[in-house]
């Protein structure tokens, strides 16, 4: 058991480094003031301990020049502290604009993890090394957390949202994945590892598995079984708005309103397609609730993602370059 | 509940007391049942929330002995879920929240303000009622199967996914809040309309401005959190949909609202024994306070910021980042006064007279902890930090420093001090010092270990464990059963002081306060005519007071 004994968890992120400097930081001026609590305390009591019982001492009521001092350091250390955090907190918010996507569901008790190319994991998340991963999460059932001690990430995976977070790992290494939210009776065996690899080895585990194609493609089989095509032609000339082209750009609504077409958006359509209807159709749509399940609809939107104007870019960039940085642009269901 | 036991004790023992005082007031189950006096319903409620403590503290036992491996070995993990939500429920709802005020204030507002009664003396009844039916259902929730949401009830896990008695539970912490708000609402009219004359309200011993405040917070917050328990309940029976996202609710919903409550609850909890620790800072070293409008003005600074630093608990949960920065900033605000506190009770100690008595010794013991506590809680008022330390035993082992370092204490230290003007009888002093240290040394046994376990990213709530968290989970055990002896010791010397204790006398600690110039027990009535107050609290000296630092007196300039 002592052989075992670790005080300080790994860094293996680039923010690691980071919060673990602001940690010792208030480690400092924890130590500083409980010391001096502790010294002023003791050294009180026994410099003026009680020599006889009759001994009355003179009071003195107060200084408001001490009062302020003790008002104002510790206000003054507090905003420094305050500054600092906040700082790291909006660069650890900001997803980086080369970060690769991996699409993550939670449910009692398990993580399932789906990447673009296809692959598809439970409980143990495969990453490369020194390239930004962006994690795009939703949950099936209550409420978890996405949690990685070693990259001092962590974040709350709602059902009905998608969360978005993302990490650099930095050496290659296996890594506790916990559940942090309390989610039931299973919910310290809602446990997995990340599995950080040099880019290389990472391209030959993704080139392992290749049976059921990409994610976009798989989306795009669905789109096709559950007859989205019909009505959403790709020239535009069906029923319903054509998708090419479609993610990340101004959507005008009915309403008009312009909302901007990013993961819950889509996500939103699909469930409740009469929320938000695009100027100049008809809310005709059925609700595909109950049809298609959340790692269906992350691939749904995979393919959304891949379908760029045919004149435009190459497909597939359209995707990572979502218009909202920061952790919760997703707020589906307001 | 057990309250028929004890009550029938202390009056056997003090059968032979010459003065007729409350105690001696009826002896019959009904004198007890059916009393209006401020002071006997004390007794009922440390009765029965000495029960509760007890059996909150045998949730602890269990939990600790589960963590002693990493295997979930001891209990299932349906059980183990079970046991930290009642530890919670039981420690927080039913003990913690009602400890310092139901018990001593109730005994000492009246008293230290120089009034016969509370205000309402049948409310605070009614309060005591509330309380012990709210207890009946949550325990009768226990005993059908338990709950196991955790104390925080999250939705939508408890609204659709638990199949444990989720309703029952939050219908007993529901009642159990009337039973808070009524109490709140009757020491705050108490304060303002049944002072004695010349008690000014710069005259108040702190105690009754830490009490004051806590009770403003009762009065706002506690109906927010029935509301949220009120929905849940909706939720669970009738499909409302209000927090459950697949109909169209918002989770995050129910954060906010409790929270909106629950983070100022913790000030309900340790405001009255910051109030305690002020008394006992001054009688024991022989002063007044140091800085007392500070002192006072800061409990008010504590309940008002309190309201505003909810969304600290949710800086992973997907609030906007914005927001997250705001409740980051007020969260490091409501720290400041809190160390002024702490600075000012040093401060008294300065060129004062100390002895170290067993009440004294808490407070050393409080002013240590809750710094700790306080202290810890600026790495989780940092945003960034918060993120790798948040819903892991970083979290567990600083709200332990607050609530049983500092509020515990408060609490342990406030009961020994008036012990003696209770019940009438001193406890045996020798045995009091070494349940300190038993405390003080087991709690930090305990509680030290988990925020180095919380950094290395222990979460918390986890049945099983990682091998590697091993070896401080077994510090964290040892130091549980040396804190639960701690607490053992008291409890059988009080009660043998009952029978055995010295007669205490009016005033055995030699302190000022209205409370100590009349008999121990005191009578009914309290006193015997009405005080009239001429002096300021805590008047251990006659002579002219000394000023340091500044050119005039702060207090002065209030007068």
């Amino acid at each position: 058991m002592l052989e075992n004994f670790p005080l300080f968890p790994t860094q293996a992120s680039t923010i690691a480094g980071e919060v673990d400097l602001l940690f010792f930081f208030l480690i400092a001026v924890a130590s500083f003031f409980t010391g001096l609590i502790f010294l002023m305390v003791t050294v009180f009591a026994i410099r003026y301990r009680r020599r006889a019982s009759d001994e009355i001492p003179k009071p003195n009521l107060g200084s408001l020049r001490l009062e302020l001092i003790w008002t104002a350091i510790p206000l003054l250390i507090a905003m420094t502290i305050f500054g600092w955090s906040a700082s790291l907190y909006f660069k650890m918010a900001r997803v980086p604009d080369d970060a690769m996507d991996i699409y993550v569901v939670g449910r009692q008790w398990m993580w399932k993890f789906q990447h673009p190319e296809g692959n598809r994991e439970i409980n143990d998340l495969h990453v490369p090394v020194g390239r930004p991963v962006r994690l795009i999460m939703t949950s099936e059932d209550v409420i978890h957390s996405f949690y990685v001690p070693a990259f001092r990430m962590k974040m709350d995976v709602l059902p009905g949202r998608y969360h978005t977070t993302w990490f650099e790992a930095t050496k290659p290494g296996r890594y506790h994945l916990f559940c942090a939210e309390y989610c039931g009776t299973q919910h310290s065996g809602m446990v997995g590892s990340v599995i950080a690899m040099e880019p290389r080895d990472y391209e030959a585990w993704l080139a392992g598995d290749t049976s059921g194609g990409s994610m976009a493609a798989r989306g795009g089989k669905l789109f096709n079984q559950l007859g989205c095509v019909t009505c959403h032609v790709p020239d535009g000339s069906g029923r319903c708005p054509t998708l090419v082209g479609l993610f990340g750009n101004p959507v005008q609504l009915i309403t008009g309103e312009q909302v901007v077409a990013d993961e819950a958006y889509i996500r939103e359509s699909i469930l409740q397609p009469n929320a938000k209807i695009v100027s100049a159709y008809q809310p005709i749509m059925p609700t595909y609730q109950g049809q298609v399940s959340e790692e269906g609809i992350l691939q749904l939107i995979a393919y959304v993602k891949s379908l760029a104007p045919a004149s435009g870019e190459t497909p597939g960039t359209v995707g990572p370059a979502q218009a909202t940085p920061g952790t919760n642009p997703a707020s589906s269901s307001q | 509940m057990s309250t028929q036991i004890e009550p029938r004790k202390v009056e056997t023992e003090l059968v032979g007391t010459p003065a007729p005082n409350y105690l001696t007031n009826g002896f019959g189950l009904k004198s007890w049942l059916l009393t209006i006096d401020h002071k006997r319903i004390a007794i009922l409620y440390l009765v029965s929330i000495t029960a509760m403590f007890f059996l909150g503290g045998l949730f602890a036992l269990l939990i600790r002995l589960e963590l002693l491996t990493p295997q979930g070995d001891l209990m299932e993990a349906e059980m183990y879920n079970r046991m930290f939500t009642m530890h919670g429920i039981v420690m927080i709802f039913f003990f913690l929240i009602p400890s310092v005020p139901a018990v001593l204030g109730n005994f000492l507002v009246p008293m230290m303000i120089g009034a016969r009664d509370l205000a309402f003396p049948r409310i605070n009844l009614l309060s005591w009622y509330i309380f012990v039916i709210g207890a009946i259902i949550t325990l009768s929730a226990v005993i059908l199967g338990g709950v196991d949401t955790g104390w925080t009830f999250y939705a939508p896990f408890s609204t659709t996914y638990s199949n444990s008695n989720v309703a029952l539970a939050a219908v007993g912490v529901f009642i159990t809040g009337f039973s808070s708000i009524l109490t709140g609402l009757n020491f705050v009219v108490t304060i303002h309309k049944m002072r004695a004359p010349g008690m000014t309200w710069f005259r108040l011993p702190l105690f009754i401005w830490s009490h004051y405040a806590t009770s403003l917070i009762m009065i706002l917050g506690t109906p927010v959190l029935a509301i949220a328990i009120v929905l849940v309940a909706m939720d669970r029976l009738f499909r409302f949909g209000i927090f459950d996202p697949a109909l169209g609710g918002d989770p995050l919903l129910f954060q906010h609202l409790f929270w909106y409550y629950s983070h100022p609850a913790v000030y309900i909890m340790i405001l009255p024994s910051m109030g305690v620790v002020s008394e006992l800072v001054t009688c024991f070293s022989r002063k007044r306070i140091f800085g007392y409008t500070f002192v006072a003005f800061s409990s008010l600074a504590i309940a008002v910021y309190g309201f505003l630093v909810w969304g600290h608990h949710m800086f992973t949960s997907g609030q906007s980042i914005y927001a997250g920065l705001l409740f980051s900033v007020l969260s490091f605000l409501v720290a400041i006064p809190s160390a002024i506190k702490v600075f000012n009770w040093s401060a008294t100690m300065y060129k004062g007279s100390i002895s170290y008595e067993t009440p004294m010794l808490y407070a050393f013991g409080f002013i240590g902890l809750f710094t700790i506590g306080g202290l810890t809680g600026l790495f989780l008022a940092a945003t960034s930090v918060d993120v790798h330390v948040h819903d892991t035993y970083f979290v567990v082992a600083h709200f332990h420093y607050i609530m049983v370092g500092g509020a515990i204490m408060g609490f342990l230290g406030g009961l020994h001090f008036w012990w003696p003007k209770i019940t009438g009888r001193l406890f045996p002093e020798a045995w009091g010092k070494f349940a300190v240290l038993m405390v003080f040394a087991g709690f930090n046994l305990t509680f030290f270990p988990q925020f180095v376990l919380g950094y290395l990213g222990m979460p918390r709530r986890y049945h099983a464990y990682p091998d590697e968290y091993q070896v401080l989970n077994v510090m964290s055990t040892a130091g549980a059963s040396i804190l639960g002896v701690g607490y053992l010791i008291p409890m059988v010397y009080f009660l043998w002081s009952l029978r055995y204790g010295a007669l205490a006398g009016p005033n055995p600690w030699g302190a000022k306060g209205l409370e100590w110039t009349t008999p121990s027990p005191p009578p009914t009535e309290n006193f015997d005519e009405t005080p009239i107050v001429t002096e300021e609290a805590y008047a251990y000296s006659k002579e002219e007071p000394e000023i340091v630092g500044g050119k005039q007196s702060t207090r002065a300039s209030l007068r």
